[in-house]
C-alpha cells in the first residue's frame, strides 16, 4: 500500500486531497461524503467580511424602508426576535463539521478591516478550526497605492491575525504579485505556516449586447494548473512554509504533478462539481494506480523531483514560455503515459 | 404592589400583552388602528412566548373580522379562551357573531381601538362610532382612557367576563391612545394570577361543548318560548356591575390602581359637571384641575363600564350639588334625540327622578366632540364649562369645529392652556422614513428609564404614503401626564428636513425663548437668508435660540444614507440638557445596539460613528437683528387652482383644516376630481432628465411611471411657436409624424424621484454605459425650468387618440392618463396598471375601488389623483368598504343597464320627435372600439340637443340619463387582501354573475395597506406580518379558479415581465362582454427591497415560473380555439433567485434557516406543480378543454327527433 501521508500546516493528512472551499461543503451531508471518499482535510467556503457589513446594511434597510411615514402601515415586515448573521451561520457549520467528521477542517476567512480579520479569525478558532486560510485579494485600482503598500498591508494582517490565534494559518495568493519568493519568505516571517497557489477570482465579462459588466467565474481548468506549477517549482526548497496548490487539479496526473512541483497539498472544488464528491475516491485510486506501477513507496518521494531545485535544466521554469512551449507539450504527454 | 418597574409602552402593546397572557386562541385580522395588538400576539407566538398558564397560543387569522368573530365563537364553544382584536367597520362584521357569544353567556374578551365608521368618507382615526354601534349586542362595554388605563382595564376585562359569563368587549381610542406612547406600570403574571379564579377557569370548561358529556346549543325557538329564554340571561347581565367593581377593588389591592364603575374627579361641590369616556376624560381633568384651583365648582364623571350601565352607581358617583351637566359623545347619531352616552344619562336620571339626591334636577345636554380623532383640548372642556354655567345652555351641541350650518358649536378661547410649567414640549418635524419617529421613540424610553420624568409620545403622520411629514409631540417632566391632545406651544422645535421651511413656518408653535434645532445644509453662517421671511421674523420676536447640523452630511459620511435619526437625537440630547451630555451619548449608544443589535454589527456600527460625529457639526447661529429674507413661504397648493381647490382643500393641505368650517365642506362626500396637479410637493431630491438624441421613444418609462410624471406628446411644430427655449424635442419615430414634435415632459414638481423610468428605459450611451436616454439629476437646480416647460407642455392639445394603435406600448404613451400624481408609494407597483386603465378607457370608466391601498391613494383628501380630459370625461371612482367591492362594481353595472335600457326604452317612444335615423342610430350602434364609442357619444348630443326645450316627461327623464347609451366601462378594483380573502365571496359571486365587469386584483400578495399582513395571496416561505416565522401554505391560484367557470376572461400578467401582455389583457378583458379578472403582480414596498428595482422583480418572478403569465379568453372557444393561453416560458431560473432577492424571504433564512430551506423547497414544488397544470392546460388542441368525452346522444334523448319521428308515422 502506498502511503499517501502529508504533513499540511503541522498537520497530519492522510492524503494530499484536500477540498478546497466550495458551496458544496455547505450541506453536512456532503462533508461526511467528502470524508468517506477520501478528502484529507476541508478547507470551508469563505468567510466575506465585507459581505458581512453588506448584509447588515442591507437588512437594516430592507426592514426599514418606508416605515413610519403612513399611520396605517408603519412598518412592513415584522422584526424577528434574532437574525442568524452569516458569520454566526458560519461558525455554526464549523461546529457541525467537527461533530460530523474526523478530518481537519479548515477555516476560510476574506477580512476587509484589520479588526475583521483577527475578529473573525478568533472566531473560528473558538469554533474549532484546525487552521484557517486567509483568502487575500487586493486590488490596486488607485494610481497612489504601489505595489509595497499592498504587500505591506498583507504581511501585516498576516501577521496581525497570526499572533492572535494558535491554530496555523495558510495564505491563499493571488498570482500577480512580482516576487512571489521574497513575498512568500516575508509571509513566512509574518507567521504563516503555508502558502496557497493561486486564488481564483471572479472576472468581470463584458455583454456587448445590453453593454453591462457582469462578474463571472468558471470551474477551473487543467491548463490554469500550469502557472501554479511553475511557481511552486520555483518556491520549493526556498521557503520553509508548506507549499497548497489550487486551480485546475482534477485528476491524479495534476496532484501527481502538483506534488513532484513542491506542493505538500493540493486543493479541489472544480473538478467535484463537474465529476461528484466521488472524485476524490477516483483521484487517489488512479495516483495509487500510477504509483504502484512504477514501484513507489510513498508519495513524499516524489515530492519537490520537479522542483526548479531539483531539475538538470531550470530554463523552462526562468524563461517562461518562450523558447520551451513545444517541446513541454510533448513533456506533457510522457509524463502523463500511464 | 407587583409591579414597581415603569415600562414604555403603546396602548396597543398595553392590551395585547394582557390578552394574550390570559389567551388559548387569539383570532385575528388586520385593521387600523388595533391591528399592531394582533400583530404582537402573531410575533410573541413566534417567539414562544407562553400565555399565564405556560401555553403557546393559537394566533389564527381569518379572511374577514366576521371570519374572526366565527372562530372565536368556535373556540369558546369548545372550551379554549379566546380574543380578538378589532376596529372600525371591522367591529361590525363581527356584530353577527357578538349577538351569539353574548346570548350564550359566554366569557370572551375582545380589545377595540375604538375608531371612527366610514360614512361619507373613510376614516382611520379615532371615535365611539364603532362601539355604539354594538350597544345592543349583550356585550359588557368597559372603557379606558389612558396607556396604563388600557393595561389595567384589560385585565379588568378579562376577569370580569369568567366570572359573569357575560362577554367584554375593552375600548379605547384609536390612535390617541393605541398609539400613544407613555410610561406606565405593566401587568405583571404575579397581578394576573392573583386575580384568576381557577374556579372560573373550570366552571368555563364544563360549559363547554364536548361528545364526552354531550349537550347542543344554538337551537332554533319558536314564539312560544324564545322570549322567555331571551330574558333569562337577565340575571347574569345584572350581576355584571357588581362583579366588574370587585375585580376593580381586587385589582386595587394587588397594585394600588383603584377604579370604579364611574369616577368622579374635580371639586366635591361641583355645580358643573361633564361626563364622557375615553381619552378626552383626561384632558377634561386636566382642565378641571386648573378651572377647580381658581375656585371653580367643576367636576368630571369618567365612564368605564359604560355597558351594563348601572344607574345606581352612576346618581351616586355624581356630586350632590350638581345643577348642569354636559354629556359627551364621541360619534354622531344622527336623526336621534340624542348621542348614546347622552340618551343613557337622561333614562337614568329620568327613571330616577323621584330619588335623585340633588336638590333640583340638573340641567343636561349632549354634545358630540372629537369625531376621526378631531382634537379634544383643555380649552374646549372649559367653552363646555362656561356654556353649562349659562341659564340654558345649548343642547346637542358641537365643540372643536365651527358649525355654521347648523349653529351646533360652542366658542371656546383657543388660547386657554392647562399645560404644566414643569413638563417640557418638544415638537420634532420629520420625513417619514428618515428614522424621526423611530428615534423619538427611543428617546422617549431613554428619558422614561433613566431618569425620574414621567414621559408621553404622540405621533402625526400626513395622508401620503411617499415623502410624507411626520410630527413627533413629546412630553416629559416630573408629573404624572395626562395631555391627551397635540402640543401647540413647544419648549423644544426640531424640523429634520430643510424643505419644510418653504411651506410651513416650522416655529409657529415654538414658544417664546424656545429652543430650534434645523437640519441644514447651509452652516450657520449661511442658514439665515436662506429661511422664508416669516419664519425669520417669529424667530426673532420669539427671541428663539437656533442651532444647525448639517445633518444629511454626517449621515452620508458615516454611512446612515439618508437616515438621520441618531444625528437629530444626538443633538436634541446635546441641546435640551435633559441627561447630562455624556450619559447621554452613553443611553443613545445602549438604544442603538438594542434597536439595530441584531441586524449586524455594521448597523451598530454607523450609528455609533452617526453619534460620535454628530456635536463637532452642530452649530449655534448668531441671530441678526432683523428680518432679511427676500422670499417667503409658498402656499401649499397652487394659486392658479379653482376656488374650491385653493380655499378648502389648499386650507387642508397646510395644515389648516381644523379651522375649516362645516359649510365649506361638501355634505354627502363629494368632491372634484383631479385635484393632485395643484398640490406641488416637491419631494424629489433627484428628477429624471430626458435625452432625446439617445431616446428611442420606445414609452416603456411612461409605461412604467408609477405617478404619471413622465409623458409624452406628439404635435405640429406651430404649437411650439411660444414654447420655452429649454422645452426639448426630437423628431417622432412614428410614420406619417416625421414632420411634426415628440417631447418627453417631466413634472418636476411631481415626481417622486424613484427612477423606476430609468431602470426600464432599454437604452444606454454607447460611449458611456452608465448613461440612459432618462437619467437621475438632482431636482433643485432644474425645478424652475421645468417647471415652466411642463406648463406649456400641460396646454399642447393631445393627439388625436384615433391615430394610434392602443394595443401598442409605443402608442400608448401619447394617450392622456386620467390617474396623477397619487399620494403612493415612490415605486409603487400597483399605480401603473391604474394609470394605463385610466389612458384607455378613463373617459368612460366606472371604478369601485376596494378600500386599501388603492382606495387610500385613489381618494384620501386632500388632493385626490382621479383626472379629466379636456372635454371634462374621467374615471368616476368610488369606495364603498372593504368586504363588498365587488358587489360594489356588480351594482354599478347593473344600474347601468337597467339605465341603458330605460333611456333605449325612451329613444324608442321618443322616436317620432327625436327622428327615426337618430332613433335607430342610437339603438342600434355598435360600440366596439373608441371610434364607435366616439360616434355614439355625438349621436347622444344630437340627442341632447333634440330633447332640450321638450317639457315631456320622457323628454325630461330621457335627458336625464342620456349617458348611459354611450357604452361604460365598469372596473373593479382592489388589492389581493380583499379579492383573495375578505372580498373572495362577492367576487366569486360576481364573476359568476354573467355581467360585464372587469376586475384589476393590484396583488402584491400580503395586506399594504394595514402595513404588510399575509393573505390568500402571500406565497410560501415569505414572512409577513401575522406569518412572522414564514407563510407555510402555499398561495391560491385565483386564475385558475376564475377559470373554472368557463366564461370569465382570466389574465395573469406583471408589467416588468412583459408590458405588451398586460395591455393585450387589459383590452381583452374590456372588449369580453361578460366578467373578466386580471390579477396583476404588484411591487410592493412591503416586499422588502428598493423598489427601483420592481420591474426586473417582475421580470424574475415570471422567469422562475412563479408568475407564469397567461390569459384565459373564452371569446376563443367560439373560434374552436383554446381559450387558455400560457404567455410565459418555462422556468428558466429556480425560485430562489427570484425570492432571495426580497427581505421578505430571505430574512426567515436568517431568523429560521433550516425552516427557510424547507419552505423553499416546497415553494418551488409549487411552481413546479403550478406550471405543470398550466402548461397542460395550454397544451390541449383546439376545443380541447371540452372534447367530447360524453357519450353521443341517443335519439330518444332528443325530443324534437322523436317528435319528428312521431309525425312521420315511424313511432313505435
Amino acid at each position: 500500500m502506498i502511503d499517501f501521508s502529508t504533513k499540511y500546516l503541522g498537520m497530519d493528512l492522510k492524503s494530499p486531497v484536500v477540498v478546497s472551499s466550495t458551496p458544496l461543503s455547505e450541506p453536512i451531508e456532503n462533508v461526511r461524503r467528502m470524508e468517506d471518499c477520501g478528502a484529507a482535510a476541508i478547507v470551508l467556503h469563505s468567510l466575506f467580511e465585507e459581505q458581512l457589513a453588506l448584509e447588515s446594511r442591507a437588512l437594516d434597510d430592507d426592514l426599514s424602508r418606508g416605515t413610519d411615514s403612513f399611520p396605517e402601515s408603519l412598518d412592513y415586515l415584522p422584526d424577528l426576535k434574532d437574525y442568524r448573521m452569516t458569520h454566526e451561520a458560519y461558525l455554526e457549520h464549523v461546529r457541525q463539521c467537527k461533530k460530523a467528521v474526523k478530518i481537519p477542517i479548515l477555516g476560510s476567512l476574506n477580512g476587509v478591516t484589520p479588526g475583521g480579520w483577527v475578529r473573525y479569525a478568533k472566531d473560528m478558532e473558538k469554533a474549532g478550526v484546525d487552521a484557517i486560510e486567509l483568502n487575500t485579494y487586493a486590488l490596486a485600482t488607485d494610481k497612489n497605492h504601489t505595489s509595497a503598500d499592498m504587500e505591506g498591508q498583507l504581511l501585516k494582517l498576516v501577521a496581525e491575525v497570526t499572533s492572535a490565534v494558535k491554530v496555523p494559518v495558510s495564505v491563499k495568493l493571488s498570482q500577480w504579485f512580482t516576487s512571489l519568493p521574497y513575498l512568500v519568505g516575508q509571509l513566512e516571517a509574518a507567521g504563516a505556516r503555508g502558502v496557497v497557489l493561486f486564488n481564483r477570482f471572479y472576472q468581470p465579462d463584458f455583454d456587448i449586447e445590453t453593454l453591462e459588466v457582469r462578474p463571472t467565474l468558471h470551474f477551473s481548468k487543467p491548463s490554469e494548473l500550469l502557472p501554479r506549477l511553475h511557481w511552486a517549482a520555483i518556491l520549493y526548497g526556498h521557503v520553509k512554509l508548506d507549499i497548497a496548490i489550487t486551480g485546475g487539479v482534477h485528476s491524479a496526473e495534476d496532484v501527481l504533478k502538483s506534488i513532484m512541483a513542491g506542493g505538500s497539498t493540493v486543493l479541489m472544488a472544480s473538478a467535484l462539481h463537474i465529476y461528484g464528491i466521488e472524485h476524490i475516491k477516483r483521484v487517489l485510486d488512479d495516483m495509487r494506480y500510477w504509483l504502484e506501477k512504477r514501484e513507489y513507496k510513498s508519495l513524499n518521494e516524489t515530492r519537490g523531483c520537479l522542483s526548479r531545485r531539483s531539475v538538470p535544466d531550470t530554463s523552462a521554469f526562468d524563461r517562461g514560455n518562450y523558447i520551451k512551449t513545444l517541446s513541454s507539450y510533448s513533456l506533457r504527454q510522457t509524463v502523463g503515459a500511464f | 404592589m407587583s409591579e414597581k418597574k415603569m415600562v414604555i409602552l403603546d396602548g396597543n402593546e398595553a392590551a395585547a400583552s394582557v390578552a394574550y397572557r390570559l389567551t388559548e386562541v387569539v383570532a385575528i385580522y388586520p385593521i387600523t388602528p388595533s391591528s399592531p395588538m394582533a400583530e404582537w400576539a402573531d410575533q410573541w407566538r413566534s417567539e414562544g412566548k407562553k400565555n399565564i398558564w405556560g401555553a403557546l397560543p393559537i394566533v389564527e387569522e381569518l379572511q374577514s373580522e366576521g371570519g374572526a368573530s366565527g372562530a372565536l365563537h368556535g373556540a369558546l364553544q369548545a372550551g379554549a379562551f379566546g380574543t380578538t382584536f378589532t376596529a372600525s367597520q371591522g367591529l361590525l362584521l363581527m356584530i353577527p357573531n357578538m349577538y351569539k357569544i353574548a346570548g350564550e353567556l359566554t366569557p370572551a374578551t375582545m380589545h377595540v381601538t375604538a375608531r371612527t365608521l366610514a360614512t361619507h368618507a373613510l376614516s382611520i382615526f379615532g371615535d365611539h362610532s364603532d362601539v355604539m354601534a354594538c350597544r345592543s349586542t349583550g356585550w359588557a362595554m368597559l372603557a379606558s382612557n389612558s396607556v396604563q388605563e388600557v393595561a389595567d382595564m384589560a385585565l379588568v376585562a378579562q376577569i370580569a367576563t369568567l366570572e359573569s359569563r357575560i362577554p367584554f368587549m375593552h375600548f379605547f381610542d384609536g390612535f390617541r391612545t393605541s398609539h400613544e406612547v407613555d410610561k406606565i406600570y405593566p401587568i405583571s403574571d404575579e397581578t394576573i394570577r392573583a386575580l384568576l379564579d381557577d374556579k372560573y377557569i373550570i366552571q368555563y370548561r364544563q360549559n363547554a361543548l364536548c361528545p364526552d358529556r354531550p349537550f347542543i346549543r344554538g337551537t332554533a325557538q319558536n314564539p312560544d318560548v324564545f322570549f322567555q329564554a331571551r330574558e333569562a340571561c337577565s340575571p347574569f347581565h345584572a350581576a355584571v356591575p357588581g362583579i366588574v367593581q370587585k375585580v376593580m377593588d381586587r385589582f386595587a389591592k394587588e397594585t394600588g390602581r383603584a377604579y370604579h364603575l364611574f369616577d368622579y374627579y374635580g371639586a366635591k361641590d361641583a355645580e358643573r359637571v361633564i361626563i364622557l369616556m375615553g381619552s378626552g376624560a383626561e384632558a377634561a381633568e386636566e382642565a378641571v384641575d386648573a378651572l377647580t384651583q381658581k375656585g371653580e365648582k367643576l367636576g368630571v364623571l369618567k365612564v368605564r363600564l359604560y355597558k351594563p350601565f348601572d344607574a345606581s352607581a352612576f346618581v351616586a358617583a355624581l356630586p350632590k350639588t350638581v345643577k348642569s351637566i354636559a354629556v359627551l359623545d364621541r360619534c354622531k347619531d344622527p336623526g336621534a334625540s340624542g348621542e348614546p352616552l347622552y340618551m343613557d344619562v337622561m333614562t337614568v336620571l329620568g327613571e330616577n327622578a323621584a330619588k335623585l339626591p340633588f336638590a333640583k334636577m340638573p340641567t343636561v345636554v349632549g354634545g358630540r366632540y372629537g369625531l376621526s380623532s378631531k382634537e379634544f383640548t383643555p380649552a374646549m372642556v372649559k367653552g363646555i364649562f362656561d356654556e353649562l354655567a349659562k341659564p340654558a345652555p345649548k343642547n346637542h351641541f358641537t365643540i372643536g369645529i365651527n358649525d355654521d350650518v347648523s349653529m351646533s358649536s360652542l366658542t371656546y378661547d383657543p388660547a386657554f392652556s392647562t399645560e404644566d410649567a414643569k413638563t417640557v414640549r418638544a415638537l420634532f418635524y420629520g420625513l417619514g422614513s428618515d428614522g424621526t419617529v423611530g428615534a423619538n421613540k427611543n428617546s422617549i424610553k431613554i428619558i422614561g428609564e433613566q431618569t425620574p420624568n414621567f414621559a408621553q409620545g404622540y405621533f402625526v403622520y400626513d395622508s401620503k404614503k411617499s415623502g410624507s411629514m411626520t410630527t413627533s409631540h413629546l412630553r416629559f417632566g416630573p408629573n404624572p401626564i395626562r395631555s391627551t391632545y397635540l402640543i401647540t406651544r413647544a419648549s423644544f422645535v426640531a424640523c429634520h428636513n430643510f424643505s419644510f421651511l418653504e411651506k410651513m413656518n416650522v416655529v409657529e408653535a415654538a414658544m417664546p425663548g424656545a429652543v430650534f434645532l434645523l437640519n441644514s445644509p447651509y452652516p450657520a453662517a449661511e442658514v439665515w437668508d436662506k429661511l422664508p421671511k416669516t419664519t425669520q421674523a417669529e424667530i426673532l420676536r420669539k427671541k428663539i435660540e437656533f442651532y444647525v447640523i448639517d445633518g444629511n452630511d454626517v449621515a452620508r459620511k458615516t454611512g446612515m444614507g439618508t437616515r438621520i435619526n441618531t444625528i437629530m437625537q444626538t443633538c436634541f440630547f446635546a441641546i435640551s440638557g435633559v441627561l447630562p451630555r455624556e450619559e447621554a451619548i452613553e443611553q443613545i449608544k445602549k438604544a442603538i445596539k438594542k434597536t439595530f443589535g441584531r441586524r449586524g454589527d455594521e448597523v451598530v456600527a454607523k450609528n455609533f460613528a452617526a453619534v460620535d460625529a454628530t456635536l463637532a457639526h452642530l452649530e449655534k447661529v448668531k441671530l441678526p437683528a432683523a428680518v432679511s429674507s427676500r422670499f417667503d413661504l409658498i402656499p401649499p397648493i397652487s394659486p392658479k387652482a379653482p376656488k374650491f381647490v385653493r380655499d378648502v382643500l389648499g386650507e387642508i393641505a397646510g395644515g389648516h383644516g381644523d379651522q375649516i368650517p362645516v359649510s365649506a365642506i361638501p355634505a354627502g362626500g363629494a368632491f372634484p376630481s383631479a385635484t393632485a396637479q395643484w398640490e406641488k410637493r416637491n419631494i424629489a431630491q433627484f428628477i429624471p432628465v430626458w435625452d432625446k438624441d439617445l431616446c428611442i421613444q420606445c414609452g416603456k418609462c411612461v409605461m412604467v411611471c408609477p405617478h404619471a410624471v413622465i409623458r409624452a406628446k406628439v404635435y405640429p411644430e406651430s404649437l411650439a411657436k411660444n414654447a420655452p427655449a429649454t422645452l426639448q424635442w426630437a423628431k417622432p419615430k412614428w410614420k406619417g409624424m416625421e414632420q411634426d414634435r415628440y417631447t418627453l415632459q417631466l413634472a418636476p414638481e411631481d415626481c417622486t424621484g424613484c427612477a423606476v423610468c430609468v431602470e426600464a428605459c432599454p437604452v444606454k450611451n454607447k460611449s458611456d454605459a452608465s448613461k440612459k436616454a432618462i437619467n437621475m439629476v438632482p431636482q433643485q437646480p432644474l425645478r424652475e425650468v421645468e417647471r415652466a416647460n411642463w406648463e406649456y407642455f400641460l396646454n399642447i392639445p393631445e393627439i388625436d387618440r384615433s391615430k394610434l394603435s392602443h394595443g401598442q406600448v409605443k402608442d400608448l404613451q401619447l394617450l392622456q392618463p386620467l390617474f396623477e400624481f397619487s399620494g403612493a408609494c415612490a415605486g409603487c407597483g400597483e399605480t401603473p396598471y391604474i394609470k394605463l386603465l385610466t389612458q384607455l378607457f378613463g373617459d368612460r370608466l366606472y371604478i369601485a375601488n376596494a378600500t386599501g391601498c388603492s382606495s387610500i391613494y385613489g381618494g384620501n383628501l386632500p388632493t385626490t389623483p382621479y383626472a379629466s380630459n379636456a372635454q371634462g370625461r374621467g374615471p368616476a371612482w368610488s369606495n364603498s368598504l372593504f368586504e363588498d367591492n365587488a358587489e360594489f362594481g356588480f351594482g354599478m353595472r347593473i344600474a347601468l343597464d337597467q339605465q341603458k335600457e330605460f333611456a333605449e326604452l325612451l329613444v324608442t317612444r321618443l322616436s317620432g320627435s327625436i327622428g327615426d335615423e337618430l332613433a335607430k342610430g342610437l339603438l342600434g350602434a355598435a360600440q366596439n372600439t373608441e371610434t364607435e364609442v366616439n360616434q355614439q357619444r355625438e349621436r347622444v348630443r344630437a340627442l341632447k340637443e333634440k330633447l332640450t326645450g321638450n317639457k315631456s316627461s320622457d323628454a325630461r327623464n330621457l335627458l336625464a340619463i342620456a349617458d348611459t347609451l354611450v357604452r361604460k366601462s365598469v372596473w373593479i378594483l382592489g388589492g389581493d387582501g380583499w379579492a383573495f380573502d375578505i372580498g373572495f365571496g362577492g367576487l366569486d359571486h360576481v364573476l359568476g354573475s354573467g355581467k360585464n365587469v372587469n376586475v384589476l386584483v393590484l396583488d402584491t400578495e400580503v395586506y399594504s395597506n394595514t402595513g404588510g399582513q399575509m393573505s390568500k395571496a402571500t406565497p410560501r416561505g415569505a414572512v409577513a406580518k401575522f406569518a412572522a416565522s414564514g407563510k407555510t401554505n402555499s398561495r391560491k391560484d385565483l386564475a385558475m379558479e376564475a377559470v373554472s367557470y368557463g366564461s370569465v376572461y382570466v389574465a395573469q400578467v406583471a408589467l416588468g415581465g412583459n408590458d405588451s401582455h398586460v395591455v393585450k389583457a387589459f383590452q381583452e378583458a374590456e372588449a369580453h362582454n361578460g366578467p373578466s379578472i386580471i390579477i396583476a403582480y404588484s411591487s410592493c414596498i412591503a416586499h422588502g427591497y428598493d423598489l427601483v428595482h420592481g420591474l426586473e422583480q417582475q421580470k424574475l418572478a415570471v422567469q422562475s415560473g412563479y408568475w407564469p403569465l397567461m390569459r384565459y379568453n373564452p371569446a376563443l372557444r367560439e373560434e374552436g380555439k383554446n381559450p387558455f393561453q400560457l404567455d410565459s416560458k418555462a422556468p428558466a431560473i429556480r425560485l430562489k433567485e427570484y425570492a432571495y432577492r426580497e427581505a421578505r424571504y430571505t430574512m426567515l433564512a436568517r431568523g429560521n434557516p433550516e425552516l427557510a430551506a424547507h419552505l423553499l423547497k416546497e415553494a418551488q414544488d409549487d411552481v413546479e406543480r403550478q406550471w405543470r397544470v398550466y402548461s397542460a392546460r395550454a397544451a390541449m388542441p383546439g376545443r380541447g378543454e371540452t372534447p367530447n368525452i360524453a357519450p353521443a346522444e341517443k335519439p330518444e334523448d332528443k325530443p324534437e327527433q322523436k317528435l319528428a319521428a312521431e309525425a312521420a308515422g315511424g313511432a313505435e
